[in-house]
């Protein structure tokens, strides 16, 4: 089967964001760009899973600018066979990446959809089960374990409580949890290699969808600041503390 | 305007985020209603009747719901959510898994862990693991929405005399079923719920040194948290994560031992009411967002915490 998986590109994680002086959003100039981390390990299941003789292709697609080619590139070096960019430089909302994707399935039929929980950017948590109910399919969020069989797979979901086991018929949409495996870095032949396999190019007008957003961002701020706080030398003056001025045990 | 407010519930009662969603539904405004989706879960839905300020619940009981499988409650949803201006729940793991299919099948946005309702169409929610905070507006027909369970205090469980209509099951879609569950039994306050949490990070070493922290946990009355790497490095299990990416929470005390204080950690407890980092690191992150901060080294400072408590 083949497996379809998903490289948005977003702020590396390790990058401290600044909200721009007219709170229009964050500044994204010169700013670090990577593969969302929870795409990256939607990434390295689908090869795990290739490896393991369970797929014969694993296909990584991004929504968004020309740029995302980027990121493209470093999911093929991490085995990826080949990657679609649906090209647009429209400010990007879930539903509107769901529609594209939802269309990418359709050409490609894949027996799998394997995407982030989350983007570390936007922090929607949406686009994997939207994509799920456009296309008609099941969904297994939150996962950290797959068990891919022919017609079905059983996945381990991360829950508030602790873990829940699901069968989801194929093809299906798994969206990945922190813990369902770490991907690995990619090889220098690798990342030569990459350069050859394939990108194809497409448009949400090519593909027949309507990306625009829905949700208009009227400002983006900072956080509320927390009050400076101090070091205190003991235990002793730590409960003390507690109990007589910030009055939060007794 | 009228809010549909898809009830958390464990089909004998409801859990105390549907009166979070509950207040964030009399933040918008409107006649209020829960939706009560389960099996055999008619306790529940006389618990929802009685939450203060909801005029209306909406019971399915069908065997489709026993399991809250997002298929078969996200059709259900979409089944009755004419007429309704808002469609809202509490951004859990559950409420997280079958709210973006609702607004999908619905063809409109959702504004996921929104912080605030600044009118009926506009919202405060965090970006970048909280490092920036957006205001949102929306111009869908329908709002659906998921709130931070710390964004709101609880409404009062009781109060409210609300008529129970039932509602019919459509058909079920039947793509998906449920295997298990491994839900490990709380001795302790649940963490969205606790008033003081201890948490505790890769410096612990290992799973046994948390019994340490219990301890001191127990005489506190407060729940038990953990770093990623801590959780990652299998000293406690995952639920007790707390982050970007974990458990979001807003005590009144969190104690931080051991955790050096990622941006993905702050994430999850930088609203918390006051903070103690106990960390052997001076520079460590968490110092910064701490409002006491004890520079020590952990395997000292906890059993004397635990003897002066
Ligand atoms: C996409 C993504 C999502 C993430 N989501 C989360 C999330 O939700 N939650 C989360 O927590 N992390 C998350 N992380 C991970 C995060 O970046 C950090 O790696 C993690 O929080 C570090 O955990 P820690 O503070 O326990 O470990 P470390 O950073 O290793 O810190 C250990 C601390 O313990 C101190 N220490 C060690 N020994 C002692 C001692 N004897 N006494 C006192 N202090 C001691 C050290 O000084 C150090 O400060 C995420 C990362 C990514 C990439």
């Amino acid at each position: 089967m083949k497996i379809l998986v998903t490289a948005k590109r977003v702020v590396d994680y390790n990058v401290n964001i600044r909200v721009l002086a007219d709170q229009s959003g964050v500044d994204l100039n010169n700013v670090k760009m990577s593969v969302n981390p929870f795409d990256e390990i939607a990434i390295e299941e689908a090869v795990r899973l290739k490896e393991a003789g369970k797929a014969e292709e694993v296909i990584v697609v991004s929504v968004g600018v020309s740029q995302c080619q980027e990121q493209l590139r470093t999911a093929l070096a991490l085995g990826a066979d080949r990657g679609i960019l649906v090209e647009t430089d429209e400010a990007l909302q879930p539903l509107g990446i769901a529609k594209a994707l939802k269309a990418v399935i359709d050409k490609e039929a894949p027996g799998l959809i394997i995407t982030g929980k989350q983007a570390i950017d936007g922090d929607n948590s949406q686009t994997g089960q939207m994509l799920a109910a456009l296309a008609g399919l099941a969904q297994a969020t939150f996962a950290s374990e797959i068990d891919l069989g022919e017609d079905s797979a059983t996945v381990t979901r991360e829950i508030d409580g602790g873990l829940e086991t699901i069968t989801v018929k194929l093809p299906a949409i798994v969206t990945t949890d922190l813990r369902l495996n770490e991907p690995r870095y990619a090889s220098l032949p690798n990342i030569m290699k990459a350069k050859k396999k394939p990108i194809d190019i497409f448009t949400p007008a090519d593909l027949g969808v309507d990306v625009s957003p829905r949700v208009k961002t009227l400002k983006v701020e900072p956080p509320a600041e927390r009050a400076a706080g101090i070091k205190v030398e003991s235990v002793e003056v730590l409960v003390d503390k507690l109990r007589n001025e910030a009055k939060v045990i007794s | 305007m009228s809010v549909l407010v898809i009830a958390e519930h464990d089909q004998n009662n409801i859990k105390v985020q549907t009166q979070v969603a509950v207040a964030a539904a009399k933040a918008i405004g409107g006649d209020i209603h829960i939706l009560v989706a389960g099996q055999n879960c008619q306790g529940a839905a006389d618990a929802a009747a009685k939450v203060e300020g909801v005029q209306k619940v909406l019971l399915a009981d069908h065997e489709n719901y026993g399991h809250a499988l997002a298929e078969e409650l996200s059709n259900l949803i979409v089944s009755v959510a004419e007429g309704y201006s808002h469609i809202l729940t509490v951004a859990t793991t559950s409420g997280k898994n079958y709210m973006p299919r609702v607004a999908a099948l619905l063809d409109v946005s959702q504004i996921s862990e929104i912080v605030s309702v600044e009118s009926e169409d506009t919202f405060k929610r965090p970006i970048y693991a909280g490092n920036a905070i957006a205001t949102v507006q929306s111009s869908d027909a329908v709002k659906v929405l998921t709130v931070r369970g710390t964004a709101y205090d609880p409404v009062s469980a009781e109060g409210g005399s609300a008529t129970i209509e039932a509602v019919d099951a459509p058909a079920a879609m039947g793509v998906s079923s449920w295997v298990r569950e491994d839900v490990v039994a709380l001795e302790r306050p649940e963490l969205t719920a606790a008033s003081i949490i201890v948490s505790g990070g890769r410096g612990m070493q290992n799973g046994e040194n948390f019994a340490m922290l219990e301890s001191v946990a127990d005489k506190l009355g407060a729940a038990i948290g953990a770093s990623r790497a801590a959780v990652d490095a299998g000293f406690v299990p995952n639920d007790m994560q707390v982050g970007q990416t974990g458990k979001i929470v807003a005590p009144d005390l969190y104690i931080a031992v051991g955790i050096s204080g990622a941006i993905q950690h702050l994430a999850g407890m930088k609203d918390s009411k006051v903070i103690v980092a106990i960390n052997k690191d001076e520079d460590a992150p968490i110092f910064q967002v701490a409002d006491y901060g004890l520079v020590a080294d952990l395997f000292k400072a906890v059993p004397e915490l635990d003897s002066m408590l």
